[in-house]
């Protein structure tokens, strides 16, 4: 590197650092705890080894019973039972208040093998099952976050397998966010096209102020935006209000436009629309309106003309607007939430969910991780296609 | 130049007002609750009465529930956080997981009589690391306005869709809904809990949850359903009674709760482990759980005591003169049927019970 | 006839995109009237229709100014943002200036790695945020929204500063070399005054950013960090008072404010440069 190269990295240098650290390691560690979960190996690291010589059919030996009271005793001492045991109840439900329970009812149990302490406590410490979940919950690196993200599970004899069918919901919500995703993409193109048109070849003037229409609502908030499609389309909103004067809709029947899908895909298309219009307008603009009225003297009616002269000259703007909204649409987190109502949740909600309330890391890392590979993927095209510094928005 | 200078003088500004924020001189607390008319409550009946009492000052956070904030700041050391007012099923798993401290019921006011705290409160409502605060319930309610004719009664009309047509509000869990459902659907109170604990019981519960779920409007925090009524979104809704009762004697909605069925919890009040101020959350604590403050409290919402010698202190709403004890809970005269909530179900439950619920509400 | 056909389309055509128009700009223009409703609704009163002076009032907007939540919110907006603001553009602009030089090694690669803080779903980013901010003490304090703002607003300030650089004439720097002057004495003195307006513009992109920004403060922020958008997010979740519609009308008058600076210094730029996307906040 000569040194007019040095001085240019080292002036990217600060920012590439500062990246690095404020966003690019998060998000390292959010993926790190998708396949990373050390808590019940570092609390039962004994009982761990002994149930790897375990045949996994009958019950486990006397060994293994008291070394896991050991450990479990000493893990109610340090306070990490709690987390040790919620990592095991994931892989096996209602496992949770025996492992809390075990080691206050143990002390007052009587000397003696430990197997049968166990036993009498819960029959379930002879169910083979359970010593399966400790084994599996105790693998610190683990894949069974990113099998559960696409609703599948990993079978006794390790071959992966459906999970049930009334526990499958990721496959069906990624398929609800592409599906809202190209959706919301068609109608910005379809509503975008005519008016980035009208715009490019309107004058001057006239252009200026319908540009500035498009981005009024660009630059509002996204909050606000999203506020007023609420207030708009609520039971007794405005639109609802209109519709019952104007006689098209009964008082008492009046349509639910929010808290349902209908409410994201109208506010989603709102918000996304000046993405689509902005680089349709850039690319029609570099268009001379002439080349249509060439190919109407030739004799090509409007739809001809258009489609063999104007279109394809479009496809890029078509192609970056559209790739841009898609990408945005898919991570939308805001919008579906408050307007979304339970029909229109995204898989981003879902990752919100398990991050703040069921307290699922693992699983949140992983639904992360599984929408941010298409999202890179998406934008390592768009790259391609249009190149990130060239977002070039009118 | 000048203005140059204007610039980095403005930029001085911020970091000195960035730090400014940091520094307090006065003692302080940070606790956080439930937020909304709940908020208010615990504001008026014990926050303001402990800071004029201690001079310690007392922040108010809001939150809609959960452990996760709370975790995130024991695991990383820096707790922000001191006192926080649970969900029992959060305060039992809190307390497992070492993220709340231990509260010796020693140190907890004796009631005015002189009876020690661990005789003074009700069963199930002291824990290791938690103190109980109020019984509240989750009941549903309808705007009266909008049933004409016949009123739901029963839970069961919740469920009756012919009889009562429109749509429903519902929180956005299987916690009490699976309940709610499985009461309608026949199921005696006390059995409640077996039934769910085979695969059977819930499959029951959902199937019923499927008689109204296209009819569902789902909320999350516990402001939004006496306003989903007001607004005539929902024609009937679940909610917690202090919020519906709220919305009756201050707004002057005309609101309807119907008891039968209601499911009872107790909040609790925890501090979080290595708070830096655990000498003044301890005397908050401690404040905020006698007879005279859950009393006091009970005079703004109508959540009842925990401690038998509460009980018989509540008295009127205090701005409206309202008897508070039919609004009660607790009152004998509130439902047929009552379930208490059991934590302990739901403590196992809760994640295969909530991921069950997502798949079915994506169905 | 075929003129009148084409008439008719042409007719429908402006009509169809009048409708378009109206979509765009119907919520926003909603918003404004009802934040002067005398009552506590959020629809348009009979007395409002009449156009009756009674039924409007600034009650809304005196019940916001005097409220000292929503006061601290936007202090503590103003400062996160123009703190992050600063951070932003200072960074980001070097940044520029390295990336548009002919010499810059990988200069794709880096470029992609810069601008994706733009891109990457704002939920996994606050998500990650959140994590590793509180395992070095700065989740829930200003800085750590500060830094983490900063992070989101820099891929504007990159864009914006090199689409300017772009169109720069490097003789000019040059020229200013060969006449004896150092680096920074270029700098200061020929490339900044150029690419000032540049770097305005994406000042104000920054701080559009963190001022609209509310998934990672939903995540780190605590209640002495609550913003704008935290407490608006607080307000319609819960229940929606009109002083809400207040805020957001204020907040409509904000994004005209800046829509009308961006375009004002864009037309000062000779850059052929376009608009810039604004905040993909979701």
């Amino acid at each position: 590197m000569n040194g007019a190269g040095l001085r240019a990295a080292g002036l990217v240098l600060p920012l590439a650092a500062f990246i690095a650290v404020t966003f690019a390691l998060p998000l390292g560690t959010m993926l790190v705890r998708s396949v990373y979960d050390p808590t019940v190996a570092e609390a039962m690291p004994e009982t761990l080894t002994r149930l790897g010589e375990w045949d996994g059919a009958g019950m486990p030996d006397e060994v293994v019973y008291s070394r896991a009271a050991a450990e479990l005793a000493r893990a109610t001492e340090q306070g990490t039972l709690g987390q040790v045991a919620s990592r095991i109840n994931r892989v096996r439900s209602g496992l949770r208040s025996l492992l809390v329970r075990t080691p206050r009812q143990l002390r007052d149990s009587p000397a003696g093998p430990r197997r049968e302490a166990l036993l009498a406590i819960d029959e379930r410490w002879g169910d083979p099952e359970t010593w399966h979940a400790i084994r599996t919950a105790g693998d610190p690196l683990t894949a069974r976050h990113y099998l559960h993200a696409l609703d599948l599970d990993r079978a006794r004899d390790g071959s992966i397998v459906q999970r049930p069918a009334e526990e499958r919901v990721y496959l069906r919500l990624f398929a609800r966010t592409f599906a809202v995703g190209l959706a919301v993409t068609v109608l910005c193109m379809l509503l975008g096209y005519p008016i980035a048109y009208l715009i490019a070849h309107a004058s001057a003037r006239n252009a200026r102020w319908l540009l500035a229409f498009v981005l009024v609502p660009f630059w509002t908030s996204l909050l606000v935006r999203t506020t007023s499609w609420i207030v708009l389309l609520q039971t007794q909103g405005v639109v609802n209000d209109l519709l019952v004067t104007v006689g098209l809709v009964a008082d008492d029947g009046r349509l639910a436009l929010v808290h349902n899908m209908t409410g994201t895909l109208v506010a989603m298309t709102h918000i996304l629309l000046p993405f689509m219009v902005l680089p349709l307008y850039s690319v029609m603009r570099g268009i001379p309106s002439r080349q249509m009225a060439a190919a109407a003297s030739l004799g090509a009616g409007f739809f001809q003309a258009f489609r063999r002269v104007y279109w394809p000259q479009t496809v890029p703007g078509v192609g970056a607007g559209s790739l841009l909204v898609f990408i945005l649409a898919i991570g939308y987190y805001i919008t579906p939430a408050l307007v979304g109502g339970q029909s229109g949740q995204l898989i981003s909600n879902f990752i919100a969910y398990h991050m703040q309330t069921s307290l699922n890391w693992g699983l949140a890392g992983a639904l992360g991780g599984i929408l941010l590979a298409s999202v890179a993927a998406l934008y390592v095209v768009y790259d391609r296609v249009v190149g990130v510094e060239g977002i070039r928005l009118g | 130049m000048r203005a140059r200078r204007g610039a980095s003088v403005g930029a001085l500004a911020v970091v000195a007002l960035a730090a400014g924020c940091g520094g307090e001189a006065r003692e302080s607390l940070t606790a956080v609750s439930w937020g909304g008319s709940y908020a208010r409550a615990v504001t008026l009946g014990y926050i303001e009465p402990f800071m004029a009492e201690t001079g310690i000052e007392v922040r108010l956070e809001d939150y809609n529930g959960g452990l996760a904030q709370v975790r995130a700041q024991v695991e990383s050391g820096s707790v922000h956080w001191d006192v926080v007012d649970l969900e029992i099923a959060d305060a039992v798993s809190g307390c497992d997981e070492g993220l709340l401290e231990r509260i010796d019921p020693g140190m907890l006011s004796p009631a005015p009589d002189g009876t020690p705290a661990v005789d003074d409160f009700l069963p199930e409502t002291l824990l290791e690391c938690s103190v109980g605060t109020l019984f509240y319930s989750t009941v549903y309610a309808y705007n009266d306005e909008r049933v004409p004719g016949e009123k739901p009664a029963t839970i069961e009309d919740f469920f009756d869709l012919e009889r009562f047509p429109g749509r429903r509000g519902m929180r956005r869990t299987p916690v009490v809904n699976l309940e709610f459902a499985l009461m309608a659907d026949g199921v005696p109170v006390e059995a409640v809990y077996d039934v769910l604990d085979a695969p059977e019981g819930v499959e029951r519960a959902f199937r019923k949850l499927d008689t109204v779920k296209d009819q569902v409007v789902w909320w999350e925090a516990g402001a939004q359903p006496p306003q989903m009524l007001a607004d005539g979104e929902v024609v009937m809704t679940t909610a917690y009674n202090g919020r519906i009762f709220n919305a009756q004697v201050l707004e002057g909605q005309p609101l309807v709760i119907v008891w039968d069925g209601q499911v009872l919890d107790t909040g609790q009040l925890g501090i979080v482990a290595g708070t830096p101020n655990l000498e003044a959350a301890l005397a908050f604590v401690r404040f905020a759980t006698s007879a005279r403050s859950m009393a006091a409290v009970s005079g703004y919402i109508a959540y009842s005591p925990v401690r038998g010698s509460g009980l018989p202190l509540v008295g009127t709403h205090v701005e409206t003169g309202v008897d508070m004890n039919p609004h009660m809970p607790t009152h004998p005269d509130n439902g047929a049927r009552v379930l208490t909530n059991d934590w302990l179900w739901w403590s196992d439950h809760m994640d295969a019970m909530n991921e069950r619920f997502s798949a079915w509400l994506a169905e | 006839m075929a003129l009148l056909a084409s008439r008719l389309g042409r007719i429908a055509y402006l009509m169809a995109c009048g409708l378009v128009f109206v979509f765009l700009l119907a919520p926003l223009l909603v918003i404004v009237p009802l934040s002067f409703n005398a009552e506590p609704y959020f629809t348009f009163t009979e007395g409002m229709l009449r156009l009756d002076a009674e039924a409007f009032s600034f009650r809304w907007y005196r019940q916001v100014a005097t409220d000292p939540v929503w006061r601290r919110a936007l202090a503590n907006s103003l400062l996160i943002g123009t703190a992050a603001t600063l951070l932003a553009t200072a960074l980001g602009t070097l940044a520029a200036m390295g990336l548009t030089s002919r010499a810059m090694p990988v200069r794709r690669l880096a470029t992609g790695l810069l601008i994706s803080p733009m891109v990457a779903p704002l939920v996994i980013s606050a998500a990650g945020m959140f994590f590793f901010y509180s395992a070095l003490g700065l989740a829930q304090t200003h800085l750590g929204l500060i830094l983490a703002h900063a992070a989101l607003g820099t891929p504007f300030v990159v864009i914006t500063v090199t689409a300017t650089l772009s169109a720069f004439d490097r003789n000019l720097s040059r020229a200013a070399a060969g006449l004896g002057a150092g680096p920074w004495l270029t700098f200061r003195r020929v490339e900044l005054p150029i690419i000032a307006p540049g770097v305005v513009s994406g000042a104000l992109f920054a701080f559009a950013v963190s001022f609209d920004e509310v998934v990672v403060v939903l995540f780190m922020a605590g209640e002495a960090q609550r913003t704008i958008p935290r407490q608006m997010w607080a307000g319609v979740r819960e229940q929606i008072s009109p002083a809400i519609l207040a805020v957001a009308t204020f907040l409509i008058g904000f994004a005209v404010l800046l829509l009308w600076t961006v375009e004002w210094l864009r037309r000062r730029t000779r850059a052929s440069a376009g608009y810039q996307p604004y905040a993909p906040a979701r």
